[in-house]
């Protein structure tokens, strides 16, 4: 719950988004920058914390998000890796084995296929295949989602096969003083985590707290593994993550606005484990839930929310549980990629529709 | 002193050239065995040795790939014996032994499946050469990353045989401890190790280890995209490891040519790190070129590739018919190869191996299968609710719910553990402090790295005099 009052700007603001120099007032950074910050703190927190994937290192990766990391902690801290996906988790797993605590880099959601095996195979069961005498603390970075006008397998949302996976834990940000502490949450974690990144969101800015985890959070365990109420309120309930919970916030205000109903937004944080406590306690307020992703709808997270919902709250549900999903297609061209993504009206359709029961 | 120092070069069946120690030579394919097995086949030594890439007189080249290129490796480019000068007897015994051991080990965990004690076995009958000479290459420092057939190496690091089995009995997926044994889990995705391997001895180098990893795998795997992307990145990084393919001539039903048109050591080349093929019938052969490329490794001059060329002389895993896509024929020349008479050749012809060390070897084989049996057959099934731990170290809500709700289907009897021995205290299910001595033989268990000297000492009996070899 720590950074539910930011995102609707509730939260006062703390220090500047830079470390030292300490600025008179605080400069909202991108989450870009967050990740970079948080990233910078756990390697200085952690000497077995190195960086690794393609082009992180002298470029400071394509998003800028590993930017200057190389400078400050040397090449065999921030490696530059061969174009080898299945590689950089493969040797990421031997390395941990080793002792260390690497984060790696794919540069795009649709190139984490070639490394499925030693992801879903080896990083996710060795633990369990050695009777807990492996730990592998790897953290995986996958800037994924589309609505940046790309070419193809650079817009995916792959997250449902690794939901899929015992072992793994999954997560996404959504916002920069999330991805400031969850990136350290994840890389402080002892279990193989899967950290997605909003693309289309990397540039939205936020005052965010550069202090390192520790100081911010000092059992280190708020954000990542919970989902949190980033609105509040009474007529229904829209769940999202990653880059659709700023969608389903637009979509609250509209409401609001246009049609006088009160929405609340969760934001799920961490996929796998489900932390479904808030969103539960928000249906059996609300009655009525939508659930947006960008993946497409079918075996999604939405579909696991939509069961579990069931399961769970069904007494208190005054309508089927809904969903607002990329479609059941590969991604499209880029010029149709507006058509393909959740929108604040597609989602206002859907809350419709659930008035409508 | 073992004699390497004459060797001469084989054509194998698929036209590959391996070179073998003369002394330990056998037959040739199309000839009748010069002796029984327990003959001194001691022959007289050759002359000098042959030129790389030349054929030795009698054996042409089969083709235009019959050889390395020039500038390339075999096993003939290096100081062989310099690399096993320092074997006493009774290692050079110790190494027999092993073979003789591992081998008892695999014929009885054959059947034990067959009688449905374990679900499926994978025989690495014919690799004991390639197996006992590379894992006793390895030092304490070492970091081995095995396949799933590497019941020799495992033998060689101090793994529990017993908990080899209790993997193929389903007991669980991997009872050892990696770091205790320098031993890493036995890896079924074929070729998924090498990365690992290739990871971790990047760790070693910025811990400046002392040691070097080495990763076990096969002809069939070195098709895999992992294996050769650990190729890349182990050159380019230049890191410690000794990339040691085991070519048993076959993946299941495809033989080697269905993998590469080139011979597998030759890729290393690409890569721009050395390689060499050396016989992997021959365990002094194995041995000494292991310790030559650990050597290259530790001494931080990158990765090195050697190819063992040997044969599965059994079928792939005990749900294998190898009847089905291969001859009799080449099996029998195999046979003639095998890596266990050729070591008992030699220490026939070194008068290390009299009557009755053999008949005492044959004892403690014996006695060991025995032991391993009754230590197989009385593993209990796991805890029904085991299968819950060790999901994530953090422990995950979902799994936990699914616990409790399963543990509340159980009856008392069947797997609570009021009724039932604790989990740890079970026999074979890991291999724990105190088990080290439970087979009352010296044989390497517990230990990790070197030679063990060849005494054997059966319970029961006393040790015999050493002129009574």
């Amino acid at each position: 719950m720590t950074s539910g009052a930011v995102i609707t700007g509730e939260q006062p603001a703390e220090v500047g988004g830079e470390r030292t120099g300490e600025p008179a007032t605080p400069v909202p950074i991108t989450l870009a920058k967050a990740l970079n910050l948080g990233l910078r703190s756990a390697m200085a927190a952690d000497p077995k914390v190195i960086v690794m994937g393609e082009d992180v290192g002298t470029l400071g990766g394509v998003f800028r998000v590993t930017d200057g990391l190389q400078k400050e902690f040397g090449e065999a801290r921030v490696i530059d890796t061969p174009l080898a996906e299945s590689a950089i988790i493969g040797t990421a797993i031997g390395l941990a084995m080793r002792g260390y605590r690497p984060v790696c880099e794919i540069q795009f959601d649709g190139f984490v296929y070639p490394a499925f095996d030693q992801i879903v195979s080896q990083l996710a069961k060795l633990h369990y295949r050695s009777g807990g005498r492996i730990r592998l603390p790897v953290t995986i970075r996958i800037p994924f989602g589309g609505g940046i006008g790309a070419v193809e397998h650079h817009s995916e949302s792959p997250e449902a096969y690794f939901c899929h996976t015992a072992g793994l834990k999954v997560v996404a940000c959504s916002h920069p003083v999330d991805a400031h502490q969850m990136i350290q949450q994840a890389i402080r974690s002892d279990d193989p985590v899967i950290f997605l990144e909003p693309k289309r969101r990397y540039w939205e800015k936020a005052v965010v707290d550069p202090r390192p985890l520790g100081e911010v959070s000092p059992d280190g365990t708020t954000g990542l593994h919970s989902s949190a109420v980033v609105r509040a309120g009474t007529d229904a309930t829209l769940v999202g993550y990653g880059p659709t919970v700023r969608t389903c916030l637009d979509a609250a205000e509209v409401s609001a606005a246009d049609d006088g109903r009160s929405l609340e937004v969760v934001d799920l944080r961490s996929l796998s484990p489900l932390d479904l406590e808030p969103v539960l306690a928000s249906v059996r307020r609300t009655g009525r839930l939508v659930v947006v992703h960008e993946a497409p709808s079918n075996v999604s997270v939405s579909a696991e929310v939509a069961a579990r919902v069931a399961e769970q709250a069904f007494y208190s549900l005054e309508a089927p549980v809904l969903r607002v999903t990329g479609f059941d297609t590969p991604y499209p061209p880029a010029r149709l990629e507006d058509h393909y993504l959740p929108d604040v009206d597609r989602i206002l359709d859907a809350v419709d529709r659930s008035f409508g029961y | 002193m073992p004699s390497v120092t004459e060797l001469m070069q084989l054509l194998t069946p698929t036209g590959h050239r391996i070179t073998v120690a003369s002394r330990a030579r056998t037959p040739e394919p199309d000839a009748p065995p010069a002796a029984p097995p327990d003959r001194p086949a001691d022959t007289p030594p050759t002359p000098g040795r042959p030129t790389p890439g030349r054929p030795t007189p009698g054996h042409p080249k089969a083709g235009p790939d019959a050889g390395p290129p020039s500038g390339e490796l075999t096993a003939v480019d290096i100081d062989l014996p310099a690399y096993v000068a320092d074997l006493t007897d009774d290692e050079l015994f110790g190494l027999y032994r092993d073979m003789v051991l591992v081998r008892r080990m695999d014929e009885e965990a054959t059947s034990l499946q067959r009688q449905g004690e374990l679900g499926l076995w994978a025989s690495l009958r014919g690799q004991e050469a390639a197996q006992v000479g590379s894992g006793r290459a390895l030092g304490p420092d070492d970091m081995a990353f095995p396949s799933y057939r590497e019941h020799g190496v495992a033998w060689c690091r101090g793994v529990d045989p017993a908990a080899v089995l209790a993997i193929f009995r389903g007991v669980n997926l991997g009872g050892w401890d990696p770091a205790t044994h320098g031993f890493a889990l036995y890896s079924i995705v074929v070729g998924s190790q090498t990365l690992h391997a290739a990871g971790y001895a990047m760790g070693m180098t910025w811990d400046r280890s002392a040691g070097a990893a080495i990763v076990y795998f096969g002809d069939g795997a070195s098709s895999e995209g992992d294996v050769n992307e650990a190729f890349g990145w182990a050159s380019v990084f230049s890191v410690p490891l000794v990339f040691f393919c085991q070519n048993n001539q076959w993946a299941i039903s495809e033989p080697t040519r269905r993998q590469s048109r080139t011979e597998i050591f030759h890729r290393a080349a690409g890569f721009g790190f050395p390689s060499v093929r050396v016989d992997g019938n021959d365990v002094l052969a194995c041995l000494a070129v292991s310790r030559w490329a650990l050597a290259i490794a530790r001494a931080g001059r990158g990765p090195v590739l050697v190819e063992a060329v040997t044969y599965r002389m059994g079928a792939h895993t005990t749900a294998d018919d190898p009847t089905r896509y291969r001859s009799p024929v080449e099996l029998e020349v195999w046979r003639r190869r095998d890596p266990l008479d050729r070591m008992r050749a030699h220490l026939a012809a070194r008068g290390l191996l009299g009557e009755e060390r053999d008949r005492h070897l044959a004892l403690e084989a014996d006695t060991f299968a025995h032991e391993l049996r009754a230590r197989c057959t009385a593993m209990l099934d796991p805890d029904p609710t085991s299968l819950f731990d060790h999901v994530q170290v953090t422990e995950n809500g979902l799994v936990a719910e699914q616990r409790s709700a399963f543990a509340a289907t159980l009856d008392p009897g069947d797997g609570g553990t009021d009724d039932r021995l604790d989990r740890e205290d079970r026999p074979g299910t890991g291999d724990r402090p105190g088990t080290e001595d439970r087979l009352g033989v010296r044989n390497g268990l517990g230990v990790k790295g070197g030679l063990v000297a060849g005494e054997t000492h059966v319970p029961g009996e006393t040790q015999l005099p050493g002129e009574a070899w």
